[in-house]
């Protein structure tokens, strides 16, 4: 089981979750699965929904995740999992994440400390629901820099479970 | 002509769908394009619906670009080139400060990264935490603590979540208990150990020598005495600072509010519906929370209903189950020692609220199985509808709780018994003057085992509509049961047949061993 994007994309999570911290960022992943390999594509930050508890909390609304299941369509993509932020907290998923989990998707979990990204890790609902497994997250390198517009070096935050 | 409707499958759910992401099924609503997706592919079923058949929670469905259940839900027409789509909620987040198990995940291996990686987060801002009652709000306000009282207390005092300022507001504050019995009993003892300044207790009751099974605040010596009495006398001897109101009184309509608004909180040790939905209203109406707890048997639940911030009583159960349905703790009986866990639990969240830590059980019911030993956890919701705590409320003033749940008011149960009824003397007359009846006892048979009237027949309540052959509609038929209530049920049924012959005994085969038959023993 693996996920993998290219530093641009994960820049772009980070830089969404980063914009939220204190508060818990969120937002979906779109891409192509083949042989159990999953390569994210597109990468859409949302806005946190909820009203209140949103520094340990968050929500994706049915008609954000409606709209990106368009978006994916029309793109030929699927919708393969989702990000979230634990600001403060590690890179791990916790009893609420667990209690809310869907199988199939990946769930990108991105630790902050102090607002920087102090880790990343992928992982998958169980199936019998018990817990998460793990889920290498593969940083590949970017595809196509004229197709995706942003040609930098991406400026190195540590990547997580390639450790 | 039925439209044929295209309904987008989500990832997760297209491996019970063939692996399809779009299914086209004909359908008028939105109801039949499920019904008719979930017959095309059986496994969706269980992920779509609950197991009383209703949409599950996480799972929403759009018509276009509408939620179904702001529509018509699941008689929402659809039309040629609607589209429907099961979307999933998505929801998550880092677990509460405090929380243990930040990981969740029992599954990884040791040694893997994510595994051994040690949680170095820093301490998170603080959640938002139950507000405590108004008189924290200055600090000056609260009363200070005696030498006496800080060695008392001394194990509170080092708790930093208590401290000698949470054993002030302790000290400070107020909590009523609805009930001196079962739950009653440790969560009075407990809190006024813990240095409750002012405990309430509400009943009216006098202790039996049955009741000592399981209220401990009660002894030996105080069978036959006022429950309140004993109650009285034994705080004051576990924690003499402890100021108790007795309030020797049926909880009402008419006295809960006056009652209630004097407490910060409110802990439910009562065992009948019509008292439960009591003291939840007038909760929701004074905004105060309400701490749950219920027994039955061997089972046992509990949580906090603080309308202000989470579901009430009535969003969990709507409405009272049927008169007889349920059978109290004198009728099923109760394992002596759950109400003490169950009403220590109380004891424990009263505690929480009054001093403002920790999570509580809003939103949450704690069920616990004592055979099993087994604690489970159910999420509660708010629900919108409700009509005390919900949007638009319709209940906004007390009502009558006896006729709410479909039971007589006292009176009406005077009057409906009028006419029914004999006391156990009158048996005993009937007996001595060789009349010629049917003793029926309508109790179970191992309540039979323990004690009976000599010349009565067995026949518990919930067989008698099959038995009614063995039964005479030309003789008298005296029914009875352990206090005269199964019994009286018993007879409203036999009425409703064509039975005319009938009296029930007033207060049951207990009254029959203390007023007429002291060898008959006791439960």
């Amino acid at each position: 089981m693996s996920l993998a994007l290219d530093r641009g994309l994960l820049r772009e999570m980070h830089e969404h979750l980063g914009r939220a911290y204190p508060e818990e960022g969120c937002g979906v992943l779109l891409g192509r699965e083949a042989d159990g390999r999953r390569r994210v594509t597109r990468v859409i930050g949302f806005e946190n929904r909820l009203e209140a508890s949103r520094r340990n909390r968050y929500v994706i609304a049915p008609e954000q995740l409606l709209q990106a299941e368009r978006e994916a369509r029309a793109l030929e993509l699927e919708v393969l999992g989702f990000f979230h932020s634990h600001p403060d907290h590690p890179a791990q998923p916790s009893a609420f994440d667990l209690e809310h989990a869907w199988p199939y998707y990946s769930y990108v979990i991105v630790s902050l400390h102090g607002g920087r990204v102090a880790d990343s890790r992928s992982w998958r609902l169980a199936d019998d629901r018990a817990g998460f497994l793990p889920e290498t997250l593969e940083l590949v390198a970017e595809p196509d820099a004229a197709a995706r517009g942003s040609g930098g070096t991406s400026p190195g935050e540590p990547s997580g479970d390639t450790r | 002509m039925t439209p044929t409707i295209p309904i987008h499958i989500p990832t997760p759910l297209r491996s019970y769908a063939g692996g399809q992401a779009v299914i086209e099924v004909p359908a008028d609503t939105v109801g039949e394009a499920l019904r008719e997706l979930v017959r095309q592919h059986r496994e969706l079923e269980r992920h779509l619906y609950d197991e009383h058949g209703v949409l599950r929670r996480f799972v929403n469905v759009y018509r276009n670009e509408e939620d179904v259940r702001f529509l018509e839900r699941e008689r929402t027409p659809v039309r040629d080139r609607d589209t429907l789509s099961i979307v999933p909620s998505i929801a998550g987040g880092a677990d509460r400060e405090g929380d243990a198990n930040p990981a969740a995940a029992p599954r990884v291996a040791a040694g893997d990264a994510a595994a051994s990686q040690a949680p170095v987060a820093p301490p998170r801002p603080a959640p938002a935490k139950p507000a405590p009652p108004a008189w924290a709000t200055g600090a000056d306000g609260l009363p200070p603590l005696s030498d006496a009282e800080l060695l008392r207390y001394g194990r509170h005092l080092i708790l930093p979540e208590v401290g000698i300022r949470g054993q002030r507001r302790l000290k400070a504050s107020s909590v009523l208990l609805v009930g001196a019995g079962g739950l009653g009993s440790p969560l009075a003892l407990y809190l006024a150990a813990a240095g409750v300044g002012r405990i309430g207790i509400v009943d009216f009751d006098v202790v039996d020598a049955s009741n000592l099974q399981r209220q401990v605040l009660h002894g030996t010596a105080s069978v036959g005495k006022p429950k309140l009495e004993s109650a009285r006398a034994r705080l004051a001897d576990l924690n003499p600072g402890v100021r108790v109101d007795a309030w020797e009184t049926r909880l009402t309509s008419a006295n809960a509010l006056e009652l209630l608004r004097e407490y910060d909180v409110v802990a439910d040790g009562t065992d009948n519906f019509p008292t439960r939905y009591l003291v939840n209203d007038a909760c929701v109406l004074l905004g105060k929370p309400n701490v749950y707890g219920s027994i039955f048997r061997f089972e046992g639940q509990a949580s906090v209903f603080d309308a202000r911030r989470g579901p009430c009583y009535r969003c969990l159960y709507p409405d009272p189950p049927p008169p007889g349905l349920v059978p109290s703790c004198a009728e099923g009986g109760v394992l002596g020692v759950l109400p003490g866990l169950i009403g220590v639990v109380q004891g424990i969240e009263t505690i929480k609220l009054l001093l403002g830590i920790g999570d509580t059980l809003v939103g949450r019911l704690l069920v616990f199985d004592a055979l099993a030993m087994q604690f489970r956890e159910l999420k509660l919701r708010k629900d919108p509808a409700c009509p005390v705590c919900g949007e638009h409320p319709t209940i906004r003033e007390l009502i009558d709780y006896e006729q709410f749940c479909g039971l007589p008011s006292a009176e009406q149960a005077a009057s409906l018994a009028e006419g029914w009824e004999i006391d156990v003397r009158e048996l005993s007359a009937k007996r001595e003057r060789g009349e010629d009846f049917t003793l029926v006892d309508v109790r179970e048979p191992h309540e039979w085992e323990i004690a009976r009237i000599p010349g009565a027949i067995l026949m518990p309540l919930r067989t008698i509509p099959e038995r009614l052959p063995e039964l005479d509609s030309s003789r008298e038929l005296v029914l009875h049961c352990h206090h005269g209530a199964r019994s009286m049920r018993a007879l409203e049924f036999l009425r409703q047949v064509g039975y005319s012959k009938l009296k029930n005994v007033r207060g049951g085969i207990d009254a029959w061993s203390r007023e007429v038959d002291p060898t008959v023993p006791r439960y």
